[in-house]
């Protein structure tokens, strides 16, 4: 896959008037610099609507309109997209030149006077809005960008007020397209801003969708028939100012004004997307992406999006008691009851008594539960995975072990990438748009040890096993050279390695392999080791020492707590034992339980959520628990009562403050705290040390995700994933897809 | 006694046409803009350049800096579309993008957005009649009507039965001062009328190829009626000949 780039599609900037992304031309080596236009940042005055105002050169003349607070009506131009000035809408009129200019792709010139209000750019962009509108459906009502639509918004604000439109040949008519199961055309709506074309090709890595035709016959589409197979297709729903794209499955089931907003986390992958959660009443409606540059800028997952059905589906509302083979519903006071009585029964003493933590378990939860089962005597913490039973092969002492260090924006930053037994495009969908938009606009290389995968990028494979990374360690190969000359090089381990049989050997190398190159890799401003967390309650459960000691994880437990875990292997939960499931869904673990716990999803409870990169973010309840479910942490607070053991909690922020003293970070917001240089080379040499007899198998790495769709209870019991599942896993219905996806392989 | 009130509703004629459902007609445009599966044209079919068209091919990929090859896709298409019997299926789209190392919508784009790209298989001869205004003006239409009818009545965009002629429409290909004027393949026949418009179909049809260019018996684009200006001097003008003395 060649970067190729013209020379306009750089992104401006990450937001407006944010600096450019750092460049790194000086590392060039002469090679490809097809889009570099040298980053000067130097500051440039022009004065809009007499207001003088100050932007970095290379601003585009609409965002120089926007720092000096004109609103400027736009289509095609998005911070985020390269810049394509063909809707004509941001027109703007600027002293002594002859025509209104497209502010978008005028690149902003010191000492201009540029005017946004005068009579020549109203009139320019009514005359804009009658040709856009001249071939737009008059379909409002039936149009599910109703009220969110930017065509609409605009032509009350800038349109005329009557029609001249008497074509005896009526409006284009553009045949729909079959984007799959998420986003649902209606072509003839479409006013060809391009902004799904250009976020497609940019940041999703789809370069399948384009134009076709021209003139009045240029089309949005594929050409051939197909589906638009991408982890963040949802994106372009937002991205569409019109009603062209839309969500297929929302459609026809709200209207924005109906819906109330609750900014809220992400909790399907461990990058913690900021969203905003739509909802009616008890019932989610949609998720939407919230801006946050710091994490997902403007983009979030398609599973992130459209898994929220399953929160209606296979829900446990009610605790329930297993009598003979079957669940029968109970009440709170029995059912807690009857986990106080199991425990008695199964006489688990002291390490005997396991919790393991899944997935989708929130911090305060674990923290109570971890609390909880310390207070029966047990230390057995197993966390739902692989291996989950032992401590992790890094050991969790220092945060800089188990934490993507580099941060997500951070990864921007990198000059050469190493991934090691990590797939970012399923693991963290968002953080690999950062890693593509990086290697499209800067020389990076990228290196990956593990099973080949289809990233939207072009890397060097090293190999497929530990043996690869011993390699690499060892100098031996091209790659390792660029990686050692490289000024800002970043390993990227994969969540997976940690429970792979060699696990302990790649670590274990690699924590030698920093501790001797820390002069690129380990400096204060940047730390070039971090783990790719792929499960939303890692990093949270490894900040709290949701581990088990030594000692307990060989003990055969007789007493396990499921907190949220749905990976488990039914084997490995003993015959003999009494287990109780606490959850929100009807999947694996409460199949396996004796008492089922109702519990609240993540868009029901005000949680706290920790990201991979230690980013601790809270989550807002934006619906009431259906049923007699509640909150996780009251359970556990609840259930401590009765097993007479209180905790010492009895709100959230009491628990809160006991989070603060397990860890300050868990209640500082927003933030990322860098872990010193000291302390970092200090958790290496544990891990160093703690790995030191490991051995090598050899096997090879292998993809922990190989349904994108279908990670999770929530997005398992989604009819949206399912439909993603059987589109574009395994390709049902949809028989073109075999050529081009043989034929995009050949280009990673 | 309200009924009274109310004003006196006459029945109102139907009106004569009911209208359909949709009231907008199908715009047709010459082309579809989307790829359909057929047995002709499918992505199954194989293709590949000719090892001679293959050397053709690397030599105009040389022409661009290599991480710019993608420059060579109209070139490589037009090279495709020749082997192909003139026209540009989706296997060959696939295999310039699969040449050009680029994605296959990119070489889609340019394929849809230039109309000298056929994307449905055309006759042996390809006749394009230029209708804009200059040739327009010297009786194009007369032009297109013979081809049209020469050829078994078929339509501008259809091909005949035996599959020989393919006739479009197009517009101006810059020929005008010998306007009207037809291209059949690759050359341009100018100067038509009717008659030897029927001439050079008929030389095509029997698999000849008649000389290009204008068919009234000018060489080129000179004066029909011969020289109308600078006619005086039998002679060009020797150096220094009506100079001013000091030049002379």
């Amino acid at each position: 896959m060649l970067r190729l780039v013209s020379s306009a599609s750089k992104p401006a900037s990450t937001g407006i008037l944010t600096k450019v992304v750092p460049s790194s031309c000086s590392t060039l080596g002469g090679r490809r610099t097809i889009a570099s236009t040298s980053a000067r940042q130097a500051d440039i005055t022009l004065t809009v609507d007499g207001k003088e105002v100050t932007v970095p050169q290379g601003s585009a003349l609409i965002q120089a309109c926007e720092a000096a607070g004109a609103t400027i009506p736009r289509f095609c131009y998005h911070d985020r997209l390269a810049i394509a000035g063909n809707c004509r809408m941001c027109l703007v009129e600027v002293e002594r030149s002859p025509k209104p200019v497209a502010s978008c792709a005028m690149p902003a010139m010191p000492g201009a006077k540029v005017f946004t209000n005068t009579p020549l750019v109203h009139e320019a962009r009514e005359g804009v809005m009658e040709f856009l509108l001249a071939n737009h459906p008059l379909d409002c009502p039936i149009c599910d960008q109703g009220g969110e639509c930017d065509l609409q918004d605009q032509s009350m604000r800038y349109g005329a007020d009557r029609t001249r439109f008497h074509e005896i040949t009526g409006k284009r008519a553009v045949e729909d397209k079959d984007l799959g199961p998420l986003v649902k055309t209606s072509m003839n709506r479409c006013i060809q801003c391009t902004r799904c074309v250009r976020f497609a090709n940019e940041v999703a890595g789809v370069e399948e969708l384009g134009t076709t035709g021209r003139g009045n016959d240029m089309q949005i589409g594929m050409y051939v028939e197909k589906t638009m197979d991408s982890e963040l297709s949802g994106n372009i729903v937002d991205l569409c100012p019109v009603g062209a794209l839309t969500s297929k499955p929302y459609a026809f089931h709200a209207r924005p004004w109906e819906l109330k907003h609750t900014d809220s986390i992400d909790v399907m992958d461990a990058v913690g997307s900021n969203i905003r959660v739509d909802s009616r009443g008890t019932t989610v409606m949609r998720v939407q992406p919230r801006p946050n540059d710091d994490v997902n800028e403007e983009w979030i997952s398609d599973k992130t999006r459209y898994a929220y059905d399953g929160l209606r589906f296979q829900r446990l509302t009610t605790p329930l008691v297993k009598q003979g083979d079957r669940f029968v519903a109970a009440s709170w006071e029995d059912a807690l009851t009857a986990v106080a009585n199991g425990l008695a029964k199964s006489g688990a003493q002291g390490d005997e008594i396991q919790a393991v933590a899944g997935h989708l378990a929130d911090t305060e939860a674990m923290v109570a539960l971890k609390d909880l089962i310390n207070r029966l005597g047990s230390d057995n913490l197993t966390l739902d995975a692989v291996g989950g039973h032992a401590a992790p092969v890094h050991a969790v002492d220092v945060r800089s072990n188990y934490l993507f260090n580099a941060t997500v924006p951070g990864v921007q930053e990198a000059d050469v990438i190493l991934l090691v037994g990590s797939n970012p495009r399923h693991e963290a969908a968002v953080l690999n748009s950062r890693i593509r938009k990086s290697w499209l606009h800067t020389p990076l290389e990228i290196g990956l040890i593990g099973e080949r995968i289809d990233t939207a990028y072009g890397y060097d494979y090293l190999g497929a096993d530990a043996k690869a990374v011993a390699d690499f360690v060892a100098g031996k190969g091209e790659f390792a050279q660029k990686f050692k000359a490289a000024k800002k090089p970043l390993i990227i381990v994969g969540s997976a390695v940690v429970e792979h049989p060699d696990g302990a050997a790649v670590f274990n190398a690699l924590a030698k392999y920093v501790e001797q190159n820390k002069s690129t890799l380990l400096t204060p401003e940047w730390n070039g080791f971090g783990v790719l967390q792929r499960v939303a309650s890692r990093a949270a459960a490894y900040d709290i020492g949701f581990v088990p000691s030594k000692k307990a994880s060989t003990t055969k437990p007789k007493f396990i707590y499921l907190l949220n875990a749905d990976e488990v292997d039914p084997k490995s939960i003993p015959q003999d034992a009494f287990v109780v499931y606490q959850g929100h869904h009807g999947d694996l673990g409460a199949q396996l339980a004796d008492v089922c716990l109702p519990a609240a999803a993540y868009t029901e409870k005000s949680t706290t959520w920790v990201n991979t990169e230690g980013r601790t973010q809270l989550g807002r309840a934006a619906v009431p628990p259906p049923g007699a479910s509640r909150e996780d942490w009251k359970i556990i607070r609840a259930l401590s009562e009765i097993v007479g053991n209180p905790l010492p909690y009895d709100d959230v922020l009491n628990l809160r403050d006991r989070m603060w003293e397990i860890s300050p970070s868990l209640v500082r917001y927003d933030v990322t705290e860098r872990t010193s240089v000291e302390t970092a080379l200090a958790g290496l040499k544990t891990m160093a040390v703690g790995t030191a007899k490991a051995t090598v198998s050899g096997k090879a790495f292998t993809k922990p995700i190989n349904n994108f769709y279908q990670t999770d209870p929530i997005s398992r019991a989604s009819v949206t994933m399912a439909q993603c599942t059987r589109a574009f896993v395994k390709g049902e219905n949809y028989g073109f897809s075999e050529l081009s996806s043989a034929s995009e392989a050949a280009y990673a | 006694m309200f009924a009274a009130r109310l004003p006196k509703r006459l029945p109102r004629p139907l009106p004569l046409l009911r209208r359909s459902v949709s009231s907008t007609p199908c715009r047709r445009s010459d082309a579809l803009f989307v790829h359909r599966d057929t047995p002709y044209n499918n992505p199954k079919i194989p293709f590949e350049f000719t090892a001679e068209n293959m050397k053709r091919a690397q030599e105009i990929i040389s022409h661009y800096p290599p991480q710019y090859k993608k420059a060579a896709t109209i070139p490589l298409l037009d090279l495709g579309q020749r082997q192909n019997k003139g026209w540009t299926s989706i296997s060959v789209m696939n295999y310039v993008a699969k040449l050009l190392e680029m994605p296959p919508m990119r070489v889609y784009e340019v394929a849809t957005f230039y109309t000298m790209f056929n994307r449905e298989p055309i006759g042996e001869n390809f006749v394009q009649v230029c209708t804009t205004t200059p040739c327009m003006l010297r009786g194009s239409y007369d032009i297109l009507d013979t081809v049209c009818s020469h050829l078994g009545g078929i339509k501008p965009g259809d091909t005949t039965k035996d599959g020989k002629f393919t006739v479009i429409e197009v517009e101006c290909q810059g020929a005008c001062s010998n306007a009207p004027m037809i291209v059949v393949n690759d050359d341009f026949y100018e100067d038509l009328t009717p008659e030897t418009t029927k001439k050079v179909l008929s030389a095509f049809a029997k698999g000849e190829k008649p000389k290009p260019g204008p068919q009234s018996g000018r060489h080129t684009s000179e004066n029909s009626a011969g020289l109308t200006a600078l006619t005086y001097h039998t002679q060009p003008y020797g150096p220094g000949e009506f100079c001013q003395p000091e030049f002379q």
